[in-house]
């Protein structure tokens, strides 16, 4: 048995505006830019993908699956400015094969710095999932799939989820396979997906390289790869970011005729499949524990944190936003949190790497800065004055007062 | 095969007086170390006295004195002239001096080259250019040599003339252009002099891909005869300047001739802005020239007068000492070809802002950049850097990395390379 997971993953920051230390107003985000940008991404991947998506499942009948998770924060944007891409993620959803997973509302990297609020925003997370799609996630999936052993034991206590994913990056799989169900050590019941890189990233990046030995790679080839995994696992997890389809690989490159065809050529085999990530959790029980003490990620190739947390700049800037953490829930001012929340997303942190900075490549075509330099200097002039707006909703509060009702009214 | 050139330059140590000055002698330098053979020709006003006591020979050729360098492969033949290559109407001590390290008196070599410095843009300076090229081209005969490398305008003539008469092909090399120097109210007669320069030469190298777009669209000459040959910066190893430590005042440091088109007003008005913000700042502008007095006034006017130091031009240790006391070096120029003084000041680790019309906004990342004109944004990173340790750090240490990768070696094998091409079209 080979059954194919599907996982895509939908997100979009709230990006900021240009902001310097003179500015003082409350607006910390483009709205022009964010809504030309959602409403580009919808028209070149979101509605074209899910329509396709939308018709494989209907044609397939029930045997094509697929799993998504959309942050909190995409989710608002697309209601603003793109509702009819919400709408077909609601189809989608209506269609019965396809599950939404659970992640950090604002995609995140609170799991580090702030036990609460990562449950928090977990929990509002669960909420507007099932708010717009009726559905109770039971998957988990950590912004960036940053897993270690620590983050399976806070999500396995914070409870409801029989799954959680993760990279299958080698230098945790040593010799064994991303193929198969895993567990991590010391839960009772979670159960540990991991993806399988080569065969993600053969669609996500490879797909429309011609300088690639398999270029180009039609379904039928790919679907041979998956028979490949027949006797030698069990599962085969693509981990993709939606926007593979239409931004990262362009609709010319045929990669919408691929996926079109995909379903057919692999259910071709009689033992594959195509299943959820909970049906997948549900079917196979874990055949090992995967011990992961430190950090992994699926970005770039270390696979670990640096592309957030790699530099002076990074660490000083999130550390600053971690702090103000009391003082907010003190403020007690949802629009103060509201905003704190929107700084926290990781794209904010990503911008300010500087990796590849001397090669300037992959990092530069998201970026919406000139350099991770003027990404810097423009948040922290912003978390200034979110600092400032803190000390005048709640002057005299100590900042380590949890107390809600001290303060408000 | 060693290509023996014949390089129409500048100033050469002990008396290095500016950019022009130092990118001739860093490349000569390079060249040096490559082994390639260079009779280097420039103005002097007075006899030259050399300091580094045994270490020169001087000869009499037939043709007038030369002198062995410190370098093995380098000869300097001084030939007299009042040329000097620094934007007239400049007072005296209009340039930002700087000696090496060598142990000079202070006395009369520098009262020698400040007489020299009085040349202006008027009829004299252009008779004085062709006369210069017509004395250059005494000197230069017996001389052997295979190509003609000339360093800016004032050379000009002098490389035309003698590609003229001996058949070797020349190359030009522009370090500024009338443009950058005088804004869009450019002199004709030094415009008419530049262009006639590129189009008579067989190669044109300019310092930056800023300038070589001025050479392309403004002058007339076609794209493929142009090339980028990055300026570098010295390491000689001296110990740069530890950083002293944070100081509970900040110092923002602007350093270089105090004129229009290193954009002095621009580093003012921004210094206001910063002053509203922070009052723990001050600002310190190390040079001379034509807008120096202005400056003072506009510094008064604006009411930041106890906040802005101006040090007049500084030399030798001076300059290192303020780079010392700096939190910050601001290149707000106008019109930069290139802009070796930020990599100094990242060799002395002071981390930099510079403005993005110059050849160095181009070729360097670790640098903050900010648009000339662009007061809040100037004083918007001013503030960041002084205010925010990380940022000061990464940019302070990446940028001196990088800075360090601006080797002289490499412009100068690139020079060696168009010298091949230059030879091979014949």
């Amino acid at each position: 048995m080979a059954s194919v997971c599907f996982y895509f993953q939908v997100h979009q920051p709230y990006r900021l505006r240009h902001y310097t230390i003179f500015d003082n107003g409350n607006d910390y985000f483009d709205d022009h830019k964010n809504g030309e940008i959602c409403r580009k991404v919808a028209q070149k991947c979101y509605l074209p993908a899910n329509q396709l998506f939308l018709d494989l499942i209907r044609r397939h009948r029930g045997r094509f699956k697929i799993s998504y998770s959309t942050t909190g924060v995409i989710l608002e944007q697309l209601k603003e400015y793109a509702p009819n891409v919400l709408e077909s993620f609601q189809k989608l959803a209506d269609t019965g094969c396809v599950e939404f997973l659970a992640e950090t509302y604002h995609h995140s990297l609170s799991f580090l710095f702030s036990p609460s609020e990562f449950a928090d925003q977990i929990e509002a997370h669960r909420q507007v999932i099932y708010d717009l799609f009726g559905q109770r996630p039971r998957v988990f999936r950590n912004t960036e799939l940053i897993y270690n052993n620590a983050i399976a034991q806070a999500v396995e206590r914070i409870g409801g989820f029989d799954a959680i994913l993760a990279e299958g990056a080698d230098h945790i799989l040593g010799y064994r396979s991303p193929n198969y169900v895993y567990r991590p050590p010391n839960t009772s019941t979670l159960k540990l997906l991991l993806k399988n890189y080569r065969l993600s990233d053969d669609i996500a990046f490879r797909f429309s390289n011609r300088d690639w030995s398999e270029w180009p790679m039609r379904a039928e080839k790919f679907a041979q790869w998956v028979n490949a995994v027949n006797g030698n696992g069990y599962v085969v997890n693509l981990f993709i970011d939606y926007e593979t389809f239409g931004e990262h690989q362009w609709e010319d490159t045929g990669i919408f005729e691929f996926l079109r065809h995909l379903p057919t050529e692999i259910l071709k085999h009689p033992d594959n499949d195509f299943k959820t990530l909970s049906e997948a959790a549900a079917a196979y029980d874990a055949v090992d524990a995967i011990d992961v003490p430190f950090l992994v990620s699926w970005a770039d190739t270390e696979r670990d944190l640096s592309a957030w947390l790699g530099n002076a700049m990074q660490h000083s800037a999130i550390r600053e936003l971690y702090r103000l953490e009391s003082m907010i829930r003190t403020s007690n001012d949802p629009q103060l949190m509201d905003d704190w929340r929107r700084l926290q997303t990781s794209d904010h942190f990503y911008y300010m790497c500087t990796k590849w900075f001397a090669d300037g490549d992959v990092h530069k075509y998201f970026n919406p800065y000139d350099s991770p330099y003027d990404s810097y200097i423009n948040y922290m002039n912003i978390l200034d004055n979110l600092r400032s707006r803190c000390s005048v909703v709640a002057p005299t509060s100590p900042a380590h007062d949890h107390s809600v009702s001290a303060i408000s009214a | 095969m060693k290509i023996r050139t014949l390089m129409l330059g500048w100033e050469f140590p002990p008396f290095i007086s500016g950019g022009l000055g130092t990118a001739c002698y860093g490349l000569t330098k390079a060249m040096d170390r490559l082994g390639i053979p260079v009779v280097f020709i420039l103005p002097r006003a007075m006899p030259i006295r050399l300091a580094e006591s045994g270490e020169l020979s001087v000869g009499t050729g037939t043709f007038g004195q030369y002198y062995q360098t410190e370098l093995r492969n380098v000869r300097l033949r001084p030939v007299a002239s009042t040329l000097t290559p620094y934007v007239p109407g400049e007072s005296r001590a209009a340039a930002t001096w700087r000696k090496t390290k060598a142990k000079t008196e202070n006395g009369v070599e520098v009262v020698a080259l400040e007489e020299a410095t009085g040349a202006n843009y008027g009829p004299g300076m252009q008779e004085e250019v062709y006369r210069y090229a017509v004395r250059v081209m005494k000197a230069a005969e017996g001389e052997e040599f295979d190509i003609i490398h000339a360093h800016d305008w004032m050379t000009f003539p002098a490389g035309i003339a003698l590609a003229a008469q001996t058949g070797k092909p020349l190359v030009v090399q522009v370090h500024s252009t009338e443009f950058d120097r005088s804004g869009e109210h450019v002199n004709q007669r030094v415009y008419d002099i530049e262009r006639q320069g590129m189009h008579a030469a067989s190669r044109v190298i300019a310092v930056s891909n800023y300038t070589r777009n001025i050479i392309i669209s403004r002058y007339g000459v076609p794209p493929e005869k142009v090339e980028v040959v990055y300026n570098g910066i010295d390491f000689n190893g001296h110990a740069e300047a530890s950083y002293a430590g944070p100081h509970p005042d900040k110092t923002v440091l602007f350093l270089g001739r105090v004129t229009m088109q290193k954009g002095p007003e621009y580093f003012l008005f921004a210094a206001k802005r910063v002053l509203e913000k922070m009052d723990n700042v001050k600002f310190v502008m190390a040079g001379d020239g034509d807008m120096l007095h202005r400056s003072i006034e506009l510094a008064a006017n604006l009411g930041i007068g106890h906040k802005v130091f101006f040090t007049r031009f500084l030399r030798g240790d001076d300059v290192d000492r303020a780079y010392q006391m700096a939190d910050l070096y601001v290149m707000p120029s106008v019109s930069e070809p290139f802009g070796i003084a930020p990599l100094e000041a990242l060799q002395h680790n002071v981390p930099v802002l510079v403005s993005k019309t110059s050849g160095i906004a181009e070729a360097f990342r670790n640098a903050l950049k900010v648009d000339f004109w662009d007061i809040n944004e100037m004083a918007n990173k001013m503030v960041a850097v002084l205010r925010y340790p990380p940022l000061h750090e990464m940019l302070l240490r990446e940028g001196r990395k990088e800075a360090l990768r601006f080797r002289w070696e490499d412009s100068a094998a690139r020079v060696n390379e168009i010298y091949h091409d230059a030879l091979s079209v014949g």
